[in-house]
């Protein structure tokens, strides 16, 4: 079937058939920065926005999405390059690969929660894996960054 | 000793792409039309092919071709990436008639899209003529039921291999008499520790891309720490010439060792080969889980024993190493869980070291961040532990009267002198951060929960003496721009960075004058790779030796177009100065001016290798809460303090310690690979096999305490390893300091600690 959404503020279209998953749909349109990490909806990686909200692409059929709009990392480059600094200047991008899925819930997080608490910023965050950092320096780059969004 | 880059917290070389989510990584780069490739899995943990048909599987549309053993070449070699002679036994096959594990490879399909291979492998008729597994590594060893019997098995190297007795390495040594010294000891600790298989988990999965050139040879894109072992092992495999095989690194997400076998390149390789045609092979989880590379299951006999004063006067280790269905990395790995451990205790007058490694019926194990060291560190360290309590004595208390100090020889370490150690500074500051004369042993919390502490420390090496071998070539390009060109894998952790910043130091300038150039066999400079913590320490000397190498050959140059003698001038890495006139010739136009009637290359290449492999030392120190009705357990703080020598790059360390440690905390909390009774692996998804996430690490904090290694590049030595090594003693010992139980078979669950209150 063919479907009609909005990529990255773009309008798109693809044909799909009906067990098109939306993560191997946007790959294939081209969006790269999407990555798999688990399949079984535990490491997400797959992060995008569906509506401006965080989601696992490896979870959603293409054929739901007609009418939507869905944002990936290649739909925010500045911001992930703003944020992404305050990453690497801890070194906490490392391998990267889990990189673009963090990073896409972290912009969502900033929108979604106000003042969050360190516990919060966590608990939102529990759904991305990370095995390179500990985690220790992407709470650091976040609250680096989040303070210089308040001073700013 | 001030730098300008090294010892300097700078950004990674190639941050921007990663987080900006550019297609820098194996799957982003392979052709989207490509054959996709799948392995036809074992159900059965041991059996024999008795019939194998593909015919209706080739049918399907858009397959290419279902390939079976009988497409194989029978030449039998090993996935281990080791230097040549691999001490790992030559003992697979691409696809063999004989299974050896569920999940083992039955045969390839490759066709034009998931669905068509997922339909084809369900149409590959296979009967089977299933055979009693092996699946108790500790009724392996001269078993008659043989995982190995092939006559064309083969061990390169003298490990004391015998495919005959499901032996794929044995070895003793000792010093001194360790049963008497042991006899007369007052206080003796006999115990025996267990530590099970676990999983790398890195994010980025096995993953390959192969295609052929213009050339007719075969190109591989790879996710692997190993480039150079690539080509040979695939050479070996498909029983064909180094010359036809060029192996290209590109990002990689993550390997913690995993990618030091070679686990995905074989089937898209042999593809390829067969059709000509570019294919790649992407594991999924499931894939990664059940037929990949994980950390050999140890078990590990310790006999400790000290006087009446709290000095160590004996160590006696047995370890029992299961290597699984394959040999890979098994004759290595279990010697560093002697090796590696008991040289921390400086006084021991007598060590008694024997292992035993042995084949069984579950997936290969490999190379885990520790490789050894970690199995055997949790059971010395925890030992350790037990001893201090029979003395009533506190544990870092007797680890203060017993560490090895700097200038101490190290017979258990090869009889190499810890020339850089300050491992008693990484104690005295560890205790500070966790205010561990407040909270030993423990506090109850009035609320049902305890809180108890506890300690370990740890060495790794850096990298393997007398064997990893490491060059760097540097070129000076138009405008004086450098091309540092390194054999060396970044797999995210950061060396190309780290060289670069060395480069930078050394040839005094701007690290944007620096071009690093990543893996490719073709043109890179060979390198045995990135594992055994070798990068920072030999890689980086390699670097160090090019570039005195290189600054002679621009003096030069510069001298002779200055008109002056060598001996005259001086480089200040901008400009080349006759100190007798004052003139002066820039970097970058010496860099132009070669381009033009020259016949000097401004090229430098240098090797490095090193005959010992110092040690990096570190404490770690864990908070846990227990809970005295369930037994369930949080790790609230884990400190650690490391000795790497010099930092290069303080970040990038931090992380490396971070990360490790929560390596380390999943593999003493959370992880297990578990099979059920026919050898069937349960632990298949992120959601059987539990890594941990940022609510179950608690608080990290991690700080450095430099010794200086004479042998290193700036005085560095390794971070890479040692880092997983503390948490799995540390937090069983503060569960047994929290409320009394001993857990000695990781991981540390609810269930043990429950269970163990109850007796």
């Amino acid at each position: 079937m063919e479907i009609r959404f909005k990529l990255n503020g773009k309008p798109a279209q693809a044909e799909v058939s009906g067990d098109t998953v939306l993560y191997d749909l946007l790959r294939e349109l081209g969006c790269y920065s999407v990555k798999c990490g688990c399949e079984t909806t535990n490491c997400g990686l797959c992060t995008v926005w569906v509506n401006g909200k965080s989601r696992l692409s490896c979870s959603i059929l293409a054929a739901s999405i007609e009418g939507q709009e869905i944002t990936t990392l290649e739909g925010v480059q500045k911001e992930a390059e703003e944020f992404g600094r305050f990453l690497a200047e801890e070194g906490a991008e490392q391998c990267g690969f889990c990189s673009p899925g963090f990073i896409m819930n972290v912009l969502a997080m900033i929108r979604e929660l106000s003042n969050p608490t360190l516990e919060e910023m966590k608990e939102y965050l529990a759904g991305n894996l990370c095995r390179c950092t500990g985690y220790m320096g992407q709470m650091r780059a976040i609250q680096k960054y989040m303070e210089m969004k308040k001073e700013a | 000793m001030s730098h300008s880059y090294v010892n300097k917290a700078i950004p990674k070389v190639d941050y921007k792409a990663l987080v900006t989510g550019k297609a820098v990584y194996t799957d982003d780069l392979a052709a989207k039309d490509c054959l996709f490739v799948k392995v036809l899995r074992s159900p059965h943990a041991h059996a024999l092919i008795q019939e194998i048909d593909t015919t209706r599987a080739q049918m399907v549309p858009g397959i290419e071709c279902v390939l079976t053993y009988k497409d194989c070449p029978d030449k039998r070699f090993t996935m281990a990436g080791q230097t040549y002679p691999e001490p790992s036994p030559y003992d697979r096959l691409i696809l063999d008639q004989r299974v050896r594990f569920v999940g083992d490879a039955v045969a390839i399909v490759a066709g034009y899209g998931k669905e068509a291979v997922n339909k084809a492998l369900k149409m590959i008729k296979v009967k089977y003529e299933v055979l009693e597994p092996i699946l108790d590594f500790r009724k392996a060893k001269d078993n008659p039921i043989l995982v190995h019997p092939e006559d064309n098995w083969k061990s390169l190297c003298p490990v004391g291999a015998d495919n005959k007795r499901n032996l794929c390495a044995h070895d003793t040594c000792s010093e001194g008499d360790v049963d008497e010294v042991i006899n007369n000891c007052e206080y003796v600790v006999d115990q025996v520790y267990h530590t099970k298989a676990n999983q790398q988990s890195m994010m980025e999965t096995f993953r390959t891309y192969t295609y052929m050139d213009a050339y007719g040879r075969l190109n591989v894109i790879s996710s692997t720490q190993v480039p150079f072992h690539v080509r040979r092992i695939l050479a070996n495999a498909l029983d064909i010439s180094k010359a036809k095989i060029r192996v290209i690194k590109p990002r990689i997400g993550g390997g913690f060792g995993a990618k030091q076998t070679v686990v995905s390149e074989v089937y898209p390789a042999l593809v390829t080969w067969k059709t000509g045609k570019a294919a790649k092979m992407i594991y999924t989880r499931e894939e990664s889980l059940i037929a990949s590379s994980p950390r050999h299951e140890m078990e590990v006999h310790v006999r400790i024993g000290a006087d009446k004063d709290g000095i160590i006067q004996g160590i006696d280790m047995y370890t029992l190493s299961n290597t699984g269905a394959f040999g890979e990395h098994g004759p290595t790995t279990v010697g560093l869980s002697g090796h590696k451990s008991i040289p921390l205790y400086g006084n021991a007058k007598a060590f008694r070291f024997t292992y035993d490694v042995v084949y069984t019926n579950v997936m290969s194990a490999g190379a885990y961040r520790g490789y050894g060291a970690t199995q055997g560190l949790f059971a010395l360290e925890s030992a350790v532990n037990e001893l201090a309590e029979k003395m009533q004595m506190d544990p870092v208390k007797l680890r203060e009267k017993n560490m090895v100090r700097e200038g101490q020889v190290m017979p258990a370490y090869y009889g190499e002198t810890a020339n850089s150690c300050a491992l008693d500074r990484c104690m005295a500051r560890a205790k500070e951060m966790m205010d561990w004369d407040n909270k030993y042993p423990c506090r109850d919390m009035g609320n049902g929960k305890v809180r108890g502490v506890g300690v370990a420390m740890a060495m790794q090496g850096s990298g393997i003496s007398s064997v990893d071998t490491a060059a760097v070539a540097i070129k000076v390009n138009d405008d004086g721009v450098y091309s540092l060109m390194i054999g060396a894998t970044d797999m995210g952790t950061g060396c190309d960075t780290i060289l670069a910043q060395m480069a930078a130091e050394c040839l005094d300038c701007s690290i944007d004058d620096i071009i690093v150039h990543g893996v490719d066999t073709d043109s890179s400079p060979y390198d045995t790779g990135s594992y055994a913590s070798s990068t920072t320490y030999v890689t980086g000397m390699a670097v160090v030796r090019t570039c005195e190498v290189l600054r002679d050959k621009i003096a030069l140059k510069g001298a002779e177009y200055l008109g002056c003698s060598v001996d005259d001038v001086d480089f200040d890495g901008e400009k080349v100065v006759n100190i007798q006139t004052g003139e002066s010739i820039s970097r970058k136009e010496i860099g132009n001016r070669v381009m033009c009637a020259n016949q000097d290359t401004l090229f430098a290449s240098e090797a490095f290798t090193s005959p010992v492999s110092p040690p990096p030392y570190m404490v770690g120190m864990a908070e846990v809460e227990v809970d005295k009705e369930t037994g369930e357990l949080e790790l609230i703080d884990y400190v650690a303090v490391v000795d790497c020598g010099t930092v290069v790059n303080p970040n990038l360390a931090r992380i490396q310690t971070e990360g490790g440690l929560a390596q380390g905390i999943g593999m003493a909390m959370y992880e297990d690979v578990v099979y059920n009774a026919k050898g069937k692996n349960y632990s298949n998804s992120f959601m059987q096999y539990k890594i941990p996430s940022r609510l179950d690490v608690g608080t990290i904090r991690v700080e450095f305490e430099s010794s200086y290694e004479p042998t290193g590049p700036f005085g560095a030595k390794s971070i890479g390893e040692i880092v997983i090594n503390t948490p799995s003693p540390a937090i069983a010992s503060a569960v047994n300091h929290a409320v009394g139980v001993k857990v000695r078979e990781l991981p540390i669950t609810a269930e043990k600690v429950f269970f163990g209150m109850q007796k």
